[in-house]
């Protein structure tokens, strides 16, 4: 045996060997490197020590690099762990720290191994094992070592010492009742003449205060004595950053520590801890004028340093500065605009982040102008990310920052047609948004669309599609205000429109259905209105009082669309309607366009828009486009496409008695198929609005109604509604009712029949589907109030004035210079802030528990805990027992604590008392603890429930939360 | 946690030594060095030294063909950070003369042993390069 493991050695390949094959190797790097990891289990299991140490040290080398799991030696790890010659340890410590986890089976094996090196007289033996325990302590490892580790804090040794408060870290982390023991030790190298230990000490502190701070508050003599005295950068750095964490939490610590840090900032040339010292002011002292200003400079000079390192963290400060010292921004604007073109696209990002911070009210315009141009120059990520947060900024709490709705309006157009915008979700979100939010906005929103359906390149473009769907959407539930429907219908319906994926087509589709019956009841009215045309004359003046009704929109249409502005766009545009369909329209156009300089007869030129023949032509037109859908594999399309079809053959069989009736009766006895459409137009014109996230909750639950849980059984009742009923059921809202009135076989198809519960589901799948036209909370949209009645809109509106105003602002908002407008009104619901609440971890909590506990002195408390833990496992006691011996001077405190807990009640107010009168010199005066006591202790009951079972640890955090608070802590320092 | 973990990465892309400071298994490390691998190498030596990746930062400083990347968390100071790597590139230096990838790449357990002396728990421990040399060459000795 021993011959063959001498030959297995003599042959075995070293990591040297393995690395050089690597490189040579010409079968494929995998191939080899499986062909080695075979070696290595074979060799791992041999005998000889040698031969195990060299093939765990080849293993641990693929495993890091080349991500080998080296999982299944783990046990020889172990093994090798034990060997006596330190060549091997070394591999075996590094193979462990390597790859074990706080899963890896064997780790209960090495506590013992463990504690021996822990304990060895060997130095490099000791700082291995700190070493491998620092990476894979367990609470286990953790807890049954704590002993050994507070020894070796107190060794002569500097190099065992740093290595061992190091350690601690990870050991507070797994088992934070180490805190009661090794945390006096720790405070006190903080004082250490070792600057090496110093530093290791302030770098757990660090670590610490980073996660939790407040607890580290009574401390702060110590790390004030360091930030004044050292005159080490890494010390610096990190007691600057424990101050940075510990001076929001006391104001009165700023005053003593803004000075040094000035003083810091004037003095040094490391750049590191100079800006240590800026980042400290921004985010932490930036109450203080001169402490920001000494800053300001310090980070202009970092700005224009040829160094990308410093103008990337100059603007990172600066935009921390931002929110409080806009000025510190205001006054290096012209390096960050800059620097929107700097080669480095983190340093774009920054720039760009503060160019945002610099917006508002007044400058958004010529700013989005601005970074519009950039955003057209940019590469594709940069200009997305400008785009980005422009959206963002301007959306940000309902579009709070936009005084110039038409503005925005616009520049949503225009960002949507940057080549590389692949912003389509948030443009379209906001559009549709606005719309329903901002009723002033709506013709300028329906202009904008046009704009954007008429143009046949964007639907080649893939990112615009949802885009095109807003506009399509506004298009048609606000066709009231478009200029030229047939214009509209034809982009609806133009031939490319098949770029677009199915669901957003069915939006198209029923848009041209919206389109279709705005033409007819139109066409209707007018027809009604010729014969006494008295009518329209009186109707004009009235227009703005009548916006939202709903019997006569489009006198009110006709009222938007009368500037000049628009007609000459009209014009522009009506060479490119190449329709043949629509020629016949061409001349009236013409016609309309001269007869629309003149205000007055606005209303009479669009009506010469609807003809007889041009409404023909319409209906023509989308039976030609449409009837190729009735084939369509999608549902949606399919669906509607016919929808459109059925309703177009129904008006077409009718219209022409309707017309010869209207002509004859003047519209007093109204035909069959203009009740139709009236109908149909008054189902479509009810305005949609935002709902509130909490307007379900303001719905009183009806008695009697019990609403279920789950709805599993609504399989069982879908089977059910499939069934065609005779007697269709309203869904609750009055326009439902009378689309019931007559019998269109696909309409009724729609309806659900059955109680309310179904037609919530249903309502829920549609919500599925077509999301975007929900606002996102809205769980039962039947609840939101009907457009048209005005009462309730007024109410949704928080009250009267603001349709007043509304309606006031109808009259004033047509064209003007852009500031002389006042902001239109914004319709905000009280669900639009969605708040998020943060849930603290439970672990930090008991650490820093302890923490506090111990910093604050109360050893009877302690021990109690300690004595009740140790009741409870005894594995645990054995580490308390020994940890005992260990520590002279604690034991000789805990002594009398311990018999005092024997005695019985170790809550007692005396007890405390004696605790606190030996505790640390700048701790408060128990007194005020005591007083305060019952105060804290309910406040704390609510926080440390998690450990119910740790009573004494609970009692003991009581007078030091409220010291925490109370002016006491810091009175060495003040 | 302070350091995250500490790459060094040649100009092709493999790595050549790395060393974690939190848990992350094989395969969370594997893709986690092929996205920093892949953004870091392909910045200018104008742009700057600091890249945000996912909830951390990245502060790296090439020298020769060797890329050296830490990840280190938000609130950490990367100048200090380019000092560290600055210093790790000294001591390495002392120790092995004039270091190159291939001493990294033979001697990977030393180029450990220095970082366990300078880091431990993630926060830099000792920044004096004899002290870090003096428990590595005093190893050498032993073996």
């Amino acid at each position: 045996m021993a011959g063959s493991s001498l030959m297995e050695n003599l042959f075995q390949r070293t990591l040297e060997d393995l690395i050089k094959g690597l490189r040579l190797q010409l079968i494929g790097e995998s191939a080899f490197l499986s062909k080695a990891i075979d070696e290595i289990r074979r060799e791992v299991k041999s005998t000889d020590s040698d031969t195990k140490a060299n093939a765990i040290h080849k293993l641990t080398y693929l495993s890091s690099l080349h991500f080998y799991d080296m999982s299944f030696a783990a046990f020889h790890v172990v093994e090798l762990l034990s060997s006596t010659r330190f060549s091997h340890k070394k591999i075996a410590y590094h193979a462990a720290s390597h790859s074990f986890t706080d899963d890896t089976p064997v780790l209960v094996l090495i506590t013992n191994q463990l504690r021996k090196d822990l304990t060895s007289t060997n130095e490099l033996e000791v700082s291995l094992a700190l070493e491998c325990l620092s990476r894979i302590a367990t609470v286990d490892l953790a807890r049954d070592l704590t002993p050994e580790i507070f020894t070796l804090l107190a060794s002569s040794k500097v190099f065992v010492k740093k290595k061992a408060i190091g350690v601690l870290l990870r050991v507070f982390d797994k088992y934070p009742d180490a805190v009661r023991v090794c945390f006096k030790r720790l405070v006190e190298n903080l004082e250490s003449s070792e600057s090496q230990v110093v530093s290791v000490a302030v770098g757990v502190f660090c670590e610490l205060a980073l996660r939790e701070p407040r607890s580290y508050l009574p401390l702060a003599p110590e790390f004030y004595k360091i930030l004044v005295d050292s005159r080490n950068n890494w010390i610096l750095i990190k007691v600057l950053k424990i101050f940075a964490k510990l001076v929001p939490l006391e104001p009165r610590l700023a005053n003593r520590v803004v000075e040094p840090v000035c003083e810091h900032i004037r003095r040094t040339g490391a750049k590191s801890l100079l800006f240590e010292c800026i980042r400290t002011v921004v985010t932490s002292l930036s109450d203080y004028e001169s402490a920001v200003k000494l800053v300001v400079v310090k980070i202009r000079e970092m700005l224009v340093d040829d160094d990308p390192n410093l103008k990337y963290l100059a603007l990172q400060a600066l935009s921390v500065v931002a929110p409080k010292h806009l000025w510190a921004v205001l006054e290096n604007k012209e390096v960050v605009i800059k620097s929107l073109s700097d080669v480095d696209p983190n340093i774009k990002l920054e720039s760009l982040c503060l160019v945002m911070a610099m917006v508002s009210e007044s400058n958004v315009a010529e700013i989005c102008r601005v970074l519009v141009n950039y955003a057209l120059k940019s590469d594709p990520e940069f200009c997305n990310e400008i785009l980005g947060s422009i959206l963002s900024t301007c959306g940000s709490n309902v579009y709070e920052i936009i005084i110039d709705f038409d503005w925005y309006v616009s520049l949503l157009g225009e960002m949507s047609r940057i080549p590389h915008c692949q912003k389509g979700e948030e443009i379209e979100k906001q559009l549709i948004d606005i719309g329903m939010r901002v009723k002033d906005i709506r013709p300028e929103l329906v202009r904008v669309s046009r704009d954007l359906l008429i143009d046949p390149a964007l639907l080649g473009n893939p990112f615009l599609h949802r885009i095109l769907s807003a506009a399509a959407w506004l298009s048609g539930i606000y066709v009231e205000f478009s200029i030229n429907p047939f214009e509209l219908m034809e982009a609806l319906l133009q031939p490319r429109t098949t770029l677009l994926p199915p669901f957003i087509r069915a939006v198209y589709v029923q848009s041209a259905f919206k389109v279709v019956i705005f033409c007819l009841n139109a066409y209707l009215l007018q027809r009604g209105n010729a014969a006494s045309s008295s009518y329209i004359d009186k109707l004009v003046p009235d227009v703005p009082g009548l916006v939202s009704e709903c019997d006569e929109p489009e006198s009110s249409d006709l009222a938007s669309c009368d500037s000049p502005v628009h007609c000459k766009q009209d014009e522009g545009f009506n060479p490119r309607v190449l329709n043949q369909s629509f020629e016949g329209l061409l001349p009236e156009h013409c016609g309309e366009e001269t007869a629309t300089r003149g205000q007055v007869s606005a209303s009479s030129s669009l009506k010469d828009g609807f003809t007889h023949e041009s409404i023909i032509n319409l209906l023509n037109r989308v039976e030609l486009a449409l009837a190729p859908l009735t084939g369509s594999y999608d549902v949606e399309i399919l669906e509607r496409a016919r929808n459109i079809l059925c309703f177009i053959e129904l008006i077409k069989r009718k219209m022409p008695d309707c017309l010869v009736q209207k002509e004859e009766s003047l519209g007093r006895e109204e035909a069959p198929a203009s009740q139709i459409i009236r109908l149909m137009h008054n189902a479509f014109s009810n305005d949609l609005g935002p709902v509130s996230v909490s307007a379900q909750e303001r719905v009183p639950v009806p008695d009697g109604l019990v609403l279920a849980k789950n709805l599993e059984d609504l399989e069982t009742i879908f089977s059910d509604v499939q069934l065609p009923s005779s007697n269709s059921v309203s869904l609750g809202s009055p326009q439902y009712e009378d689309r019931a009135g007559f019998s269109l076989p696909i309409l009724q198809s729609k309806e659900e029949p059955g109680p309310s519960n179904e037609s919530t589901s249903l309502l829920a799948d549609h919500r599925k589907q077509h999301g975007l036209y929900y606002l996102p909370s809205a769980k039962n949209e039947d609840e939101y109030p009907p457009a048209n009645d005005l009462k309730l809109q007024a109410d949704t509106n928080d009250g009267d004035e603001d349709l007043v105003k509304l309606t006031e602002q109808f009259l004033v908002s047509k064209k003007k210079p852009n500031h002389a407008k006042p902001r239109p009104v914004v319709v905000k619901l009280d669900g639009d802030q969605v708040h998020i609440a943060a849930n603290p971890d439970r672990k930090e909590d008991l650490l820093s528990g302890t923490v506090r506990d111990v910093l604050l002195g109360s050893d009877t408390n302690h021990t109690s805990s300690q004595s009740k833990v140790s009741t409870k496992s005894s594995t645990q006691r054995k580490g308390k027992d020994k940890l005992n011996v260990d520590s002279v001077t604690e034991s000789k405190e805990n002594l009398g604590d311990i018999e005092k807990h024997d005695q019985g009640n170790p809550s007692s107010r005396k007890s405390k008392h004696h605790s606190h009168g030996k505790g640390r010199r700048h701790k408060s005066p128990g007194k005020k603890g005591d007083e305060r006591e019952e105060n804290g202790q309910k406040v704390k009951q609510k926080s440390s429930h998690s450990h119910s079972k740790h009573k004494a640890r609970q009692r003991a955090e009581v007078p030091l939360n409220v010291v925490a608070l109370t002016p006491g802590i810091p009175d060495f320092l003040l | 946690m302070g350091i995250r973990f500490i790459l060094m990465v040649n100009k092709q892309g493999q790595t050549r030594l790395a060393q974690y400071y939190e848990y992350l298994t094989l395969e969370e490390r594997r893709a986690l060095e092929a996205e920093i691998v892949r953004k870091c190498l392909a910045r200018t030596e104008q742009q700057c030294s600091f890249v945000e990746h996912r909830n951390y930062k990245i502060v790296y400083r090439r020298y020769a063909s060797l890329f050296f990347l830490v990840g280190v968390d938000n609130d950490e100071n990367e100048l200090a950070i380019l000092e560290f790597i600055h210093l790790l590139v000294e001591t390495m230096d002392r120790h092995f003369g004039n270091v190159c990838e291939l001493d990294i790449m033979f001697h990977l357990e030393k180029a450990h042993f220095m970082l366990e002396e300078m880091v431990m728990n993630g926060c830099i421990v000792e920044t004096s390069k004899s002290s870090i040399l003096a428990p590595i060459q005093l190893m050498d000795k032993m073996s």
